[in-house]
């Protein structure tokens, strides 16, 4: 369309260009300023035609009005501005010359009838996307909703086929749901679950933070707390779970719900119980066991200042008699009788009696005044054996002893108080039995040396820790070397050198004595006939051995004798083997064959240690000895100047009587020469001690003996 | 707690939402009141807000043209909303006919209203995905019917990354899809600044506040920062700019002070 200056179309779009000026500023349109413009020439047209027309058309105001909205012209202030903008330019721009009054009414009109359309166009564009947000809204939600259906059906199959109890309830512990599991594990149906409370569920049991977790959580200071607990069914069992409670949360974070999730561990933990209870209690007498009595003596010597404890060891005195003569049953059944009385002997609180193996059993006291009270123990359990115990319709006495210790907890260990009782316990054993005795330091470190030395017995001789002295024995008649005494010793790593006295009883109560003592037979006749070689001049020395009393029942002593004999080429009479008279108190024929075989071989057997035992005189006859070997006991008297007469008369009469039987004296503990003078002068043949020597290694017998060829 | 992948998000429409305050500020009724109540409160800090975006709109359009002018028919706007005119399809179909749009949003209101105006269209989708997941936006089956990935594609992030915070990796995301597109692709962005709006910040912080409470933090960011948004890409000219200064229509004439506020700008992939 031509747009020739100021005609018609030229004045149209002039009116555009300030209605579009007008209008832009108070539109949401994306469009630029020129634009829009574009989009209102059409607008305009309509407007100045609708003006001129024969009859007025509402319907076209209308249109034009509608067509600002869908010009995106949806603010009110759009529709004012362009009806100011109608009103002060249409008739001027788009009026041609026609009556200014009828145009003017007419652009009024035409006004009314743009403000109605734009009205209804923008009330229905409104409505329209209001109702198509709506119908959006309603549609993701619907999805969201079929979505968080199907969800739920999953989550639903999770709850209710959950092997593990699952339970949601309010902040105020109301229970609002519970699944399967929780039901079956509980024994309940739901409507007895349902408007229960949390809180209802305590048990006795509960640890002490169980309610303080259950408070914070509830609280929102904690999301969430992992317990065991157990619950109270309503059939009044117990049930035991592993408990998980978590906080839920709605959206905005506040706390919303807790979620228990349980895991019943009732029969995980009755196992548990009485595996535990197995591990820590005798089978036979059902009392705790060595276990469970550490377990607790642990405990007591861990326990705060001021406490003390006291611990009754107690072995039965003849057990094993009782076992070996009656049967292992009815051993058994003592010990459960013996168990049941102990038990009631110790039933206040702190006080628990175990039975620690065989026929050894504890009880432990503990408390501030156990000073006391552990000795009302260990008299109320004598008191409780004193009944004889009825067994297969005999009447047994039980009798015990009781190794006790008292004393402050933290000072000293569970081992080392048992090992104190222990040998307490034997303390009062071989005190006679059937008593009690209290554990002391000192005899407690020698037990525990003595214990020391008799477990490293058996490797020592292993590691060649023995060595031998000899001791010389000289003819009181002239004075020479006649021979000597081998005596043990034991260089231990620790306590030095030690005596037999120190060892030979340990090592005849462990059965060593046998090897050890064929050892020292083998080193000192090897040495006795080394003596003999190199000293023939001297005359054949003798060695004496000891002999313990272990060793005379040891079957092979005869065949180990000859054999050591023959190896090391010493002839039979070159041997003296010392037994001490008390070995052969009351000794039948059977002990002392190996004896008479020795003695016909030529092997000399001396009598040691003679007049400490009450020995039978009139028996000397019947043993097989030759030499008496006199208790230095005799000797000591003649140290003395002058000697004890009492103690001449003694060793004369003994002399007489030895002689008389054809048997040679030899003296022990000659000190001094006035004592070995005296005792020439009674007769005695041969004598030792520390007059002449002191025991030493083999070189001073052979210097002594050779003083004697030379001198 | 983390929220299973598989369970839905609820639906609030108590919860304004800023798709539909957006329709708001452009003179649309596809909100709600609650979306009118958060749009008046941020227009008392700011009462140029429409006009803000208004001129992110014509932006939009004239970048749009630009792409289907360059011979782009490949289309991927990323938080498209709800809009009510000047739709990515339209404006770009203006000039390329053939021209294929594939919406993103991750409101499922702005979703399901999106399908209801495209419903019949077969060059145009829409997906529900979320641009802090371009791994699902990008292996969509609606994406890959609609669009060949070795071809040079529009992406549109227009006003959305500024509602992406830090913390959720914006730039990782726009890397990943950089990664995906083909050399030529353009990115089309606009973003929120302090830059250039002509109020005090203590003002605009005012309107942030809004956002904050909506659960849709808006953040403000740098020339520098929406600037790194544009690595990998060559910027078209005249770079990063106010809204109305990119490539104005010729006949176009000074605009409202606040079309000035926040950054525009076009990049081209190497």
């Amino acid at each position: 369309m031509s747009a020739e200056p100021d005609g018609p179309e030229d004045r149209l779009r002039r009116f555009a260009t300030i209605w579009s000026r007008a209008v832009f500023p108070v539109t949401a349109t994306s469009l630029t300023r020129p634009e829009f413009e574009q989009c209102l020439v059409p607008l305009a047209r309509r407007l100045s035609e609708a003006l001129r027309a024969r009859t007025f058309e509402a319907a076209e105001g209308q249109a034009v009005g509608a067509a600002l909205i869908g010009a995106h012209c949806t603010e009110p202030e759009a529709l004012s501005a362009t009806l100011d903008c109608v009103d002060a330019y249409l008739v001027l721009y788009c009026g041609g010359d026609g009556p200014r009054d009828d145009l003017r009414a007419r652009s009024a009109r035409l006004q009314h009838a743009m403000a109605a359309g734009f009205a209804r166009a923008l009330r229905e564009r409104t409505l329209a996307e209001q109702e198509a947000i709506a119908r959006a809204a309603l549609q993701a939600q619907g999805r969201v909703a079929d979505a968080l259906h199907a969800t739920e059906t999953r989550f639903r199959a999770v709850f209710e086929g959950a092997a593990i109890g699952i339970g949601v309830a309010d902040l105020d512990g109301n229970i609002l749901q519970v699944n399967n599991a929780l039901l079956r594990m509980f024994g309940g149906t739901e409507q007895s679950m349902r408007g229960r409370s949390v809180t209802d569920w305590t048990h006795p049991e509960d640890a002490p933070q169980v309610w303080r977790l259950y408070e914070e959580l509830v609280r929102g200071d904690r999301e969430h707390y992992h317990v065991e607990k157990a619950f109270y069914r309503p059939d009044g069992t117990v049930l035991w779970t592993n408990l998980t409670v978590s906080l839920l949360r709605d959206a905005d974070g506040a706390p919303q719900y807790q979620l228990a999730l349980m895991e019943d561990t009732t029969e995980r933990r009755l196992l548990n119980l009485r595996l535990r209870y197995e591990a820590t209690h005798d089978a036979l007498t059902g009392l705790p066991n060595r276990t469970l009595f550490f377990e607790r003596l642990d405990k007591a010597l861990s326990a705060g200042d001021g406490m003390r404890f006291g611990l009754c060891y107690l072995d039965l005195d003849g057990f094993k008699t009782i076992n070996d003569s009656l049967g292992h049953a009815a051993g058994d059944r003592l010990l459960v009788e013996v168990a049941d009385r102990l038990q009631s002997c110790a039933t206040a609180p702190g006080e628990m009696v175990a039975r620690l193996g065989g026929d050894e059993f504890v009880a432990l006291t503990t408390g501030p005044d156990t000073e006391q009270e552990v000795d009302a123990l260990a008299d109320r359990i004598m008191n409780a054996l004193v009944t004889p115990v009825r067994i297969d319709g005999r009447e047994l006495t039980v009798r015990g002893s009781i190794g006790i210790v008292e004393g402050p907890v933290g000072e000293r260990g569970a081992a080392e108080v048992l090992r104190s009782a222990d040998i307490t316990m034997y303390r009062a054993k071989s005190a006679g039995g059937n008593r009690y005795e209290l554990a002391d330091a000192e005899a407690d470190a020698r037990a525990i040396t003595r214990h020391g030395l008799t477990t490293s017995l058996p490797a020592a001789l292993d590691r060649d820790e023995f060595f031998i002295e000899y001791q010389p024995l000289v003819h009181l008649g002239d004075g020479s070397v006649h021979g000597a005494e081998a005596l043990v010793r034991w260089l231990h790593p620790q306590h030095g050198v030690l005596g037999p006295d120190r060892f030979i009883p340990l090592a005849e109560h462990t059965g060593l004595i046998v090897p050890l003592g064929r050892w020292v037979l083998e080193q000192s006749v090897r040495q006795a006939r080394l003596w003999q070689e190199r000293h023939s001049e001297a005359g054949p020395l003798r060695i004496n051995v000891n002999l313990s009393p272990c060793q005379l029942t040891h079957p092979g002593l005869v065949s180990d004798t000859v054999d050591i004999l023959e190896r090391a080429g010493l002839e039979p009479h070159s041997l003296c083997l010392e037994v001490t008279e008390s070995a052969l108190i009351g000794a039948d024929d059977d002990l002392l064959k190996p004896l008479r075989r020795l003695a016909e071989m030529g092997v000399d057997i001396a009598l040691d240690d003679f007049g400490t035992g009450y020995s039978n005189l009139a028996n000397l006859r019947r043993l097989p000895v030759s030499i008496l070997k006199l208790d230095r006991s005799f000797t000591q008297g003649m140290q003395q100047f002058p000697a004890d007469p009492v103690d001449l008369k003694i060793v004369e009469g003994i002399v007489s009587l030895a002689h008389s039987l054809d048997l040679a004296v030899t003296v022990e503990g000659v000190e001094t020469g006035a004592q070995a003078e005296q005792l020439r002068i009674l007769g005695c043949d041969t004598a030792q001690g520390w007059y002449y020597a002191r025991p030493g290694p083999p070189d001073q017998l052979h210097d002594l003996a050779l003083v004697d060829a030379t001198g | 707690m983390e929220r299973p992948a598989w369970a839905p998000r609820g639906i609030d429409i108590s919860v304004p939402s800023v798709s539909r305050v957006y329709d708001y500020y452009l003179g649309g009724s596809h909100n709600f009141e609650t979306d009118r109540e958060a749009a008046r409160r941020a227009m008392e800090f700011i009462p140029g807000l429409p006009k803000i975006m208004q001129a992110n709109r014509a932006f939009l359009r004239r970048a749009v043209r630009f792409a289907a002018g360059e011979g782009i028919t490949q289309f991927l706007d990323i938080g498209s909303g709800i809009p009510t005119t000047g739709n990515v399809h339209e404006v770009a179909r203006g000039v390329r006919p053939d021209a294929r749009v594939v919406y993103v949003d991750h409101d499922p209101v702005a979703v399901a209203h999106g399908e209801a105006v495209l419903a019949g269209d077969e060059n145009a989708d829409v997906i529900a995905a979320d641009l802090r997941k371009p791994r699902e936006i990008l292996s969509s089956p609606r994406l890959r019917r609609l669009t060949d990935l070795n071809q040079p594609v529009a992406l549109l992030l227009v006003a959305i990354l500024h509602f992406v915070e830090d913390e959720d990796d914006p730039y990782g995301a726009v890397a990943e899809l950089r990664d995906a597109l083909a050399p030529g692709s353009l990115l089309v962005v606009t973003h929120a600044s302090y830059e250039g709006i002509p109020l005090p910040a203590e003002r605009v912080a005012g309107a942030v506040e809004v956002y904050k409470d909506i659960r849709n933090p808006l953040i403000m960011r740098s020339r520098e920062d929406i600037a790194r948004f544009f690595e990998g890409y060559d910027m078209v000219e005249p770079g990063l700019v106010p809204m109305p200064d990119w490539r104005p229509d010729p006949a176009s004439e000074d605009g409202d002070p606040y079309s000035s506020s926040g950054l525009a700008g076009v990049g081209r992939a190497a």
